[in-house]
């Protein structure tokens, strides 16, 4: 069994070797710069622009401003088309526009031979504009009188929906109910991968060809053929490797403007590289999503009744939409069963930058809220947070009608449980938290709700191709895409064991993505890349098996029933005896001058199911009170994830996410100048991700009962371990100082807000100051 | 790609001050961690540089004549934090400025460009404040020293002189500021690796032989004010006085009588206040422990 095993990446020589190409790498050395004038303004109208001098520079090529743009509304979100209109994404995208509605937005190009004249054409162009007041809060954009973003949505509000379970009403009028309430915030944030989004255009033979640094080649195309109005074949998109995406590249960025761009200048080759200050702004964050809860508890610390509101600030335009906050909202009532709920959920336009898809897909802000919540809860009616989680938390059989997943192994239970050992939760919840002097000490947990792929809100397909090489190994093509992720590796130890071949080196991953070329997949997105790439690797295996086997029949005239394929050779059931190797059987099958085959095979399979798939962490933290800092001492991940199909890339996954999750609660948030709405802290060193000086060693564990509707058992990995780490911190925090923080990041600011609100710094040197100046 | 207009490389301290006297309107650039951001930002785009990063007798530390501590402009922070004579004179310099951003800002940054982008948060200044080092300019008509609080004009603003042609060649420690005394510097970041210092404190005592009482303490801060300050009220409480709880205490809340932090979207003047007094009481209590005495 290849499938199981720690193998070497399949790029690993070539990245930490320096030789794997990015779309950088590629470029033509005659491409345009295209460089994108953005708005000063956090909502207004642009009345003119003056481009005479822009375009008196030496070397710019040519200006293009939002009044040069085709009027074609297009969406942007990564999702899978939808044959039914009421489920396609919101277009409101134009390619550059006249309305601007965020400080950031693209209101004009400026294409030049170099950098240098491109920079000074964007400097040099006059923008007048019309201002409009803003709106930075979702809440406060839902209110009468609020500005107004898109004519289509009145009041801001892109959508509500809600979802109901027996009688709230009733419910909590039962008397001896304890209440908690709290209103849990989280900010707006950015992916920050290593490299910045940017692609280069051009014509060949009447098509225009994207090369981009995307997530989702083949959903780009649609859209890149929405936004020009020209058929989707004539779009080709080829996706190289790409430095990390994190769901920013699961929208189409500047793959249309760069397109159109290009047909501007007769075709020629432009690129749009962007800047880190651009990649904070002017392509996605998460959502700020803020949540309202209301817990009824029975003395016995199990739910009567809960009522959940969530506020998601979607910023400037739709992109994936109401998407995120319907995937948080739907977690709760099976996170925690309750028998009476309401959820009701709205997402908000603002003017903010748009916000798309993000590692976690608003689980981080559900599990940020819930899981704050919960520890509340448990404090009220005086219950240890591991014992409430155990007596609540989702059951063992628990089955949602809507996604048809079975919770089949008790997985929170199991997941917590190993994690509170390798923690030694029980010592230390009763060691730490009696600290009264300046450094305390404290743990605490948080569990996530997550679930694999987007079956059955979504379309779920894979396609894959498999050819047989004239030695023996073989070449794949798959729609599912290499991120940095590891996902190649993975597919070329499945697509190993599915064909009977000795090692995962014998396949040969077609990394790179083409659309012409490449069999039709969807991209990365919903932690769903391994275990929907897995049904057609099998299945596309089973058929390459039964050409070789068939074939083999020809030469070895023994039964087709009686072969198999083991170990890359073709081996003979009865004896185990081999009859010959893959290698002898493609050379005679390619070069039989009577019957020549080159022996391939190709499928798609519609997935129609869907996994659960859980986890938790455990932190400890010491808390500085005086310096008002929490420090992560040492932090656990469990996850429940199926079967591991690479353990070394699993954990390496768990660990990225748990950085995230440190920075999500700690240190990371996009921050607005409240007068002008303008972004303040879009660069590296003054937004503040955390840094691998920041965390302590992190430590992945895991559960593996394999998933029973994967043909390789496994089920998602890719988002979950970025779900539950800011709440574990901020219940560590909770349990260190008794000081409950309602919003991430919990950074210094937070603290010595909170930490005076508690009187817990004794501000002498306050008293003194007041009467000094008495 | 830069936006530059020319770059002028100057061999050594002559040919540079030459350069300087014909081009009068350009920037000087040493390592470039922020002459080349500030120009990727747009801020000086279009300007001639004049580099001087090529002159090697700019670099290095040595013990002068006057046995004073002689730090070259050029010389990175990586240098300064390894040198044996930092180490042994005035390690909390060597400890500051590996704080500086990355190892690759350190390896590239000099402490000449760090003094003279002239800003408050500079994680060398506090400590040049406090050791009241000399600032050594080298212009046509020879060589013109100052303290380094006078160096410093206002944010962004130090005293070189293009008319003259200057350049800063030196940081001068003397001996009268060094011998004898031992500092702590505390950066409070919001994460500890590539940050900007929200505050930063620098404090550096001298013990009596017996170790009881303080000779002389001093004690600057970076971002409590547009340029780094010293804290005189709260030296004053410090020097003479005996190593008590009590002492560290009142040295710690009078800082906020020298202090001047303001509110931006960085940090609140509230916060900047809080965390300077924690910062000295903690740089003080390091300081002394260092030099050997015991609070009691």
């Amino acid at each position: 069994m290849v499938v199981g095993n720690s193998e070497v990446r399949v790029d690993g020589y070539d990245k930490a070797t320096g030789r794997t190409k990015y779309y950088e790498d590629r470029m033509p050395a005659e491409a345009l710069y295209v460089r994108i004038k953005h708005a000063e303004k956090a909502h207004a109208i642009v009345k003119s622009i003056d481009t005479t001098r822009a375009e008196a520079i030496p070397g710019v090529v040519k200006v293009l401003t939002c009044f040069d743009v085709p009027n074609i509304p297009f969406p942007t979100a990564g999702h899978p088309w939808s044959m039914d209109p009421g489920h396609q994404d919101v277009a409101d995208r134009l390619l550059l526009n006249r309305h601007v509605r965020y400080w950031g937005d693209d209101v004009a190009v400026v294409i030049a031979e170099n950098e240098v004249a491109a920079n000074q054409g964007v400097r040099a162009l006059a923008v007048e504009y019309e201002e409009l007041p803003f709106v930075l809060d979702a809440q406060e954009a839902m209110r009468d009188g609020a500005p107004q973003l898109h004519e289509r949505f009145p009041g801001n509000v892109l959508k509500h929906t809600a979802s109901r379970l027996g009688d709230y009403g009733a419910a909590i009028r039962k008397p001896g109910l304890i209440k908690v309430e709290g209103t849990y915030d989280t900010p707006t944030v950015q992916h920050a991968h290593i490299e910045n989004h940017g692609c280069f255009a051009y014509a060949e033979n009447g098509h225009i060809v994207v090369v981009s640094s995307t997530q989702i080649p083949h959903i780009v195309r649609r859209i890149v053929g929405q936004a020009l109005g020209r058929p989707w074949a004539d779009i080709e998109i080829i996706k190289p490797y790409i430095g990390g995406g994190f769901g920013n590249k699961q929208d189409a960025l500047y793959e249309p403007l760069c397109a159109w761009c290009s047909t501007q200048v007769g075709g020629r080759p432009v690129r749009i590289d962007c800047s880190r200050e651009e990649t904070f702004v002017s392509n996605r964050v998460r959502h700020a999503i803020r949540i309202h809860i209301v817990s009824w508890l029975n003395p016995d610390g199990t739910f009567a009744a809960r009522k959940v509101e969530l506020y998601s600030n979607q910023g400037a335009y739709a992109s994936h939409g109401h998407s995120i906050v319907a995937k948080a909202m739907g977690s709760f009532p099976q996170h925690y069963p309750c028998p009476n709920m309401e959820c009701d959920a709205w997402t908000v336009f603002t003017n903010r930058p748009a916000a798309g898809a993000m590692r976690g897909y608003g689980m981080p802000q559900a599990s940020f809220a819930d899981e704050s919540n919960i520890d509340d809860c448990a404090k009220a009616v005086g219950m240890d947070p591991l014992e409430f989680r155990r007596r609540n938390i989702m059951p063992q059989g628990f089955h949602d009608n809507f996604s048809g997943n079975t919770n089949y192994f008790d997985s929170f239970r199991v997941c917590m449980a190993k994690g509170a050992a390798l923690i030694g939760y029980d010592e230390k919840r009763r060691e730490y938290g009696h600290d009264t002097g300046n450094i305390r000490r404290g743990i605490g947990l948080a569990t996530f709700w997550y679930n694999t792929a987007v079956y059955p809100i979504s379309l779920e397909t894979s396609s894959n191709r498999m050819q047989l090489n004239l030695d023996g190994t073989v070449t794949m093509q798959c729609g599912e895409t290499e991120i940095g992720q590891g996902a190649d590796t993975a597919f070329a130890q499945m697509a190993a064991d599915a064909i009977g071949l000795n090692s995962y080196r014998d396949v040969h991953v077609i990394s790179c993505q083409d659309t012409d070329i490449t069999p039709t997949g969807l991209g990365a997105y919903a932690s769903r890349q391994t275990y929907v790439a897995g049904f057609s690797i099998k299945q596309t295996a089973d058929i390459l098996r039964g050409k070789i086997l068939d074939y083999a029949n020809e030469i070895t005239r023994q039964a087709v029933s009686n072969m198999d394929i083991r170990g890359g050779n073709i081996i003979r059931r009865q004896d185990g005896s081999v009859l010959m190797s893959l290698k002898e059987l493609a050379m005679t099958a390619q070069y039989n001058p009577v019957h020549s085959e080159h022996i391939t095979a190709e499928s798609t399979y519609t997935i129609r199911n869907n996994a659960y798939s859980f986890g938790c962490t455990f932190a400890e933290v010491e808390v500085d009170v005086a310096m008002c800092k929490a420090t992560v001492k040492r932090i656990v991940n469990v996850h429940d994830c199926g079967n591991l199909i690479n353990p070394a890339l699993a954990e390496a996954q768990v660990h990225g996410g748990m950085s995230m999750a440190i920075g999500y609660g700690l240190s990371e948030q996009l921050l607005f100048d409240p007068k002008t709405g303008k972004p303040l802290n879009n660069n590296l060193l003054d937004y503040k991700l955390s840094t691998v000086m920041d965390h302590p060693d992190l430590e992945a564990a895991f559960v593996q009962n394999p998933e029973p509707t994967s043909p390789f058992g496994t089920k998602a990995l890719g988002e979950p371990p970025a779900c539950s780490g800011a709440p574990a911190i901020r219940n560590a925090i909770l349990h260190a100082t008794g000081v409950a923080v309602d919003r991430t990041p919990i950074n210094p600011h937070v603290l010595f807000a909170e930490f005076s609100k508690a009187s817990l710094i004794h501000d002498v040197w306050q008293e003194k100051e007041g009467s000094k100046n008495v | 790609m830069y936006d530059m207009k020319a770059l002028y490389e100057a061999e050594s301290v002559s040919d540079a001050i030459r350069l300087r006297l014909e081009h009068p309107e350009a920037q000087i650039i040493a390592g470039g961690s922020d002459v080349l951001v500030q120009m990727r930002e747009g801020k000086r785009a279009g300007k001639e540089l004049i580099s001087i990063y090529g002159i090697n007798a700019l670099r290095g530390v040595s013990i002068d004549g006057d046995e004073a501590l002689r730090i070259g402009s050029l010389t990175s922070f990586s240098h300064i934090t390894r040198d044996p004579l930092i180490q042994r004179y005035i390690n909390v310099l060597g400890e500051a400025v590996d704080q500086v951003g990355s190892p690759q800002i350190r390896n590239i940054g000099t402490i000449g460009g760090n003094t003279c982008n002239g800003v408050t948060s500079a994680d060398s200044a506090s400590t040049l404040h406090a050791y009241e080092a000399i600032v050594e300019l080298t212009g046509k008509n020879g060589v013109r020293r100052l303290p380094i609080k006078d160096f410093y004009i206002k944010a962004g603003v130090v005293d070189i002189r293009a008319e003259e042609g200057e350049i800063q060649t030196a940081i001068l420690i003397p001996k009268a500021s060094y011998e004898n005394t031992f500092g702590h510097y505390i950066k409070y970041g919001m994460r500890n690796a590539m940050e900007i210092a929200s505050l930063g404190c620098s404090v550096n005592v001298r013990l009596s032989p017996d170790k009881k009482t303080i000779e002389r303490c001093r004690i600057a801060y970076g971002v409590a004010g547009p340029v780094p300050m010293r804290a005189p009220s709260a030296e004053a409480i410090a020097n003479g006085s005996a190593l008590t709880e009590e002492m560290v205490t009142e040295f710690a809340l009078s800082v906020l009588s020298d202090i001047n932090p303001r509110d931006s979207w960085r940090a609140s003047k509230a916060f900047r206040q809080h965390i300077a007094v924690e910062m000295a009481r903690r740089a003080l209590i390091a300081s002394i422990e260092k030099a050997g005495g015991v609070i009691a």
